[in-house]
């Protein structure tokens, strides 16, 4: 039997009246990468959100890397790592400084020998003495992906990792983390409008409507069964509420 | 399991604690404008007042017998107010940042970041009010170092009551976001008057003064006066004092962990801004 890594179970978020998050339940297993798939407001985030313990759910259960959530999130957090383009380092400080602080935040031993390691591998040693601020949307990328890495996380949570970013860097983005995956058998959740992207870095997809989890499988899979070439296709079925059998004709 | 596994350093929650402390020096050494801004309004205020009492001295037998009284309440008053804009303001620097998604979900706990924000205050009043306590000794012949080890305890007292203060401030905006910023800039002034930090509980109203010693800080101010005029080191104001001052830290921290609690419930924490 394949170690689930993530389960979700019946997770629901409610902002007053608004329904974020309805009833969401998936697992993702250990060592593959999945992808949560929806449009803008479909849930993605907030359930990203959840997962990491930044917001506590209404109802549900949410267990990582075999530690329940809600009740023990502390054990879970040195384990895994997280990076959204939307979420920023402080700009005033400088990139080492930065790294260096959060090295030592997940605990690890050699903070700054780490951080060098990581420029190199993620080529940005050059940029360790500037300020964070000064970064380009592509620098800063390499270094949100390194804050990612400082602690060799088993289970990568990503938020939309290639957002704005040129085709050329967002190729480099996906190429580390595939890299990444091989080398350490970590298990990656990544939301993502991009289809290209999913279709290439993921064995597994989540798809999202309204908070709602909608349909689940390989890339591969979604696309026969909705009789598509592509996933965007099924991600256009999927919003415009059109059903399996209409989507087959 | 990662095959990368990094090796973990021991020390937890000192370790994250020392992280949060060193992210802030690292802003602090990357810029005087920053370091000159804490020290401006302390060295101001101590100038300000050091002259009104070379002024007074020619004028009030009062302030002759009391020397320099009103230099070591400025400089007390402002062991306060720095005290809680340095909690408030390393706060802010988070949210200006952009920088708590990062934070909180990393290992660090709310009470180990409650209690960074603590040592940042110590730091930012020891950089704010150090210089004007020094300057004052050669530009109005007042040392408050002449105190001798009370000022010990006033400055533990008077920062105990602004972390306090800074600690519900805190919960403010990390419940409310950067709407609330004026707060954090403006609310501890409301203490001035009621603590009797340049004149004695008694100046005010009889229905005021209830009010004034229910707070930890006029018995401070009491307590200086009392070395200041009297030469007499009131140890029952401090431990009054001391007593208050566990009751509203101890209050204050409970707030500040619920107020998270609810962000996080709210969403507050990926939204910190207006």
């Amino acid at each position: 039997m394949i170690e689930a890594v993530i389960k979700v179970q019946g997770l629901t978020k409610r902002f007053g009246d608004i329904v974020a998050v309805d009833r969401l339940t998936f697992d993702v297993a250990r060592g593959v990468t999945t992808g949560l798939l929806g449009g803008n407001g479909a849930g993605k985030t907030t359930t990203i959100s959840m997962l990491l313990g930044l917001l506590v759910p209404t109802a549900g259960a949410i267990t990582l890397l075999g530690e329940d959530m809600l009740r023990h999130r502390y054990r879970a957090l040195p384990r895994l790592n997280f990076s959204s383009p939307y979420v920023d380092l402080p700009n005033r400080l400088k990139v080492e400084e930065n790294l260096v602080v959060y090295a030592h935040l997940y605990g690890v031993r050699g903070a700054r020998a780490r951080v060098h390691r990581l420029a190199e591998e993620l080529d940005f040693v050059g940029l360790l003495g500037r300020p964070t601020g000064e970064l380009s949307s592509g620098q800063k990328t390499r270094v949100a992906l390194a804050k990612a890495m400082l602690n060799a996380p088993e289970l990568l949570l990503l938020d939309e990792p290639t957002a704005s970013l040129d085709p050329d860097t967002a190729d480099w983005v996906r190429s580390y983390l595939e890299d990444y995956q091989r080398r350490t058998g970590a298990t990656i959740l990544l939301a993502s409008h991009n289809m290209a992207e999913v279709e290439r870095l993921c064995g597994d997809v989540v798809m999202m409507k309204a908070g709602r989890k909608v349909d689940q499988g390989a890339p591969g899979a979604l696309i026969a069964r909705y009789g598509r070439d592509t996933l965007e296709q099924v991600f256009l079925d999927i919003a415009r509420n059109r059903t399996l059998a209409e989507a087959a004709q | 399991m990662s095959a990368l596994r990094v090796e973990t350093a021991a020390g937890g929650a000192p370790r994250r604690i020392g992280a949060i402390l060193l992210r802030h020096v690292y802003l602090l050494r990357s810029s005087w404008i920053r370091v000159f801004d804490l020290m401006y309004w302390p060295l101001l205020q101590m100038i300000v007042w050091g002259f009104m009492t070379v002024f007074l001295a020619n004028h009030s037998s009062w302030v002759v017998r009391a020397g320099g009284v009103l230099i070591g309440a400025v400089l007390l008053w402002d062991v306060l107010v720095r005290g809680q804009f340095g909690m408030t303001w390393s706060l802010l620097e988070e949210m200006w940042s952009r920088n708590f998604a990062n934070l909180f979900v990393t290992p660090l706990r709310p009470g180990e970041f409650a209690l960074a924000l603590m040592g940042l205050s110590m730091l930012r009043t020891i950089v704010s009010i150090g210089p004007a306590a020094l300057l004052a000794i050669p530009m109005f012949a007042y040392s408050i170092f002449e105190i001798g080890l009370p000022l010990v305890a006033f400055y533990a007292l008077l920062t105990m009551l602004g972390w306090a203060a800074g600690l519900v401030l805190c919960a403010m905006l990390i419940r409310f976001g950067l709407s609330a910023e004026s707060f954090a800039w403006a609310s501890i002034f409301v203490l001035a008057p009621i603590s009797g930090v340049y004149y004695p509980v008694d100046t005010l109203p009889v229905w005021l003064r209830p009010v004034a010693w229910s707070l930890p800080s006029t018995y401070v101010f009491e307590g200086m006066r009392a070395i200041a005029i009297d030469h007499v080191v009131r140890t029952d104001l401090m431990v009054r004092s001391l007593a208050l001052n566990c009751v509203y830290l101890a209050a204050a921290f409970a707030v500040f962990l619920y107020a998270f609690r609810r962000a996080r419930e709210r969403g507050r924490l990926l939204q910190t801004g207006e």
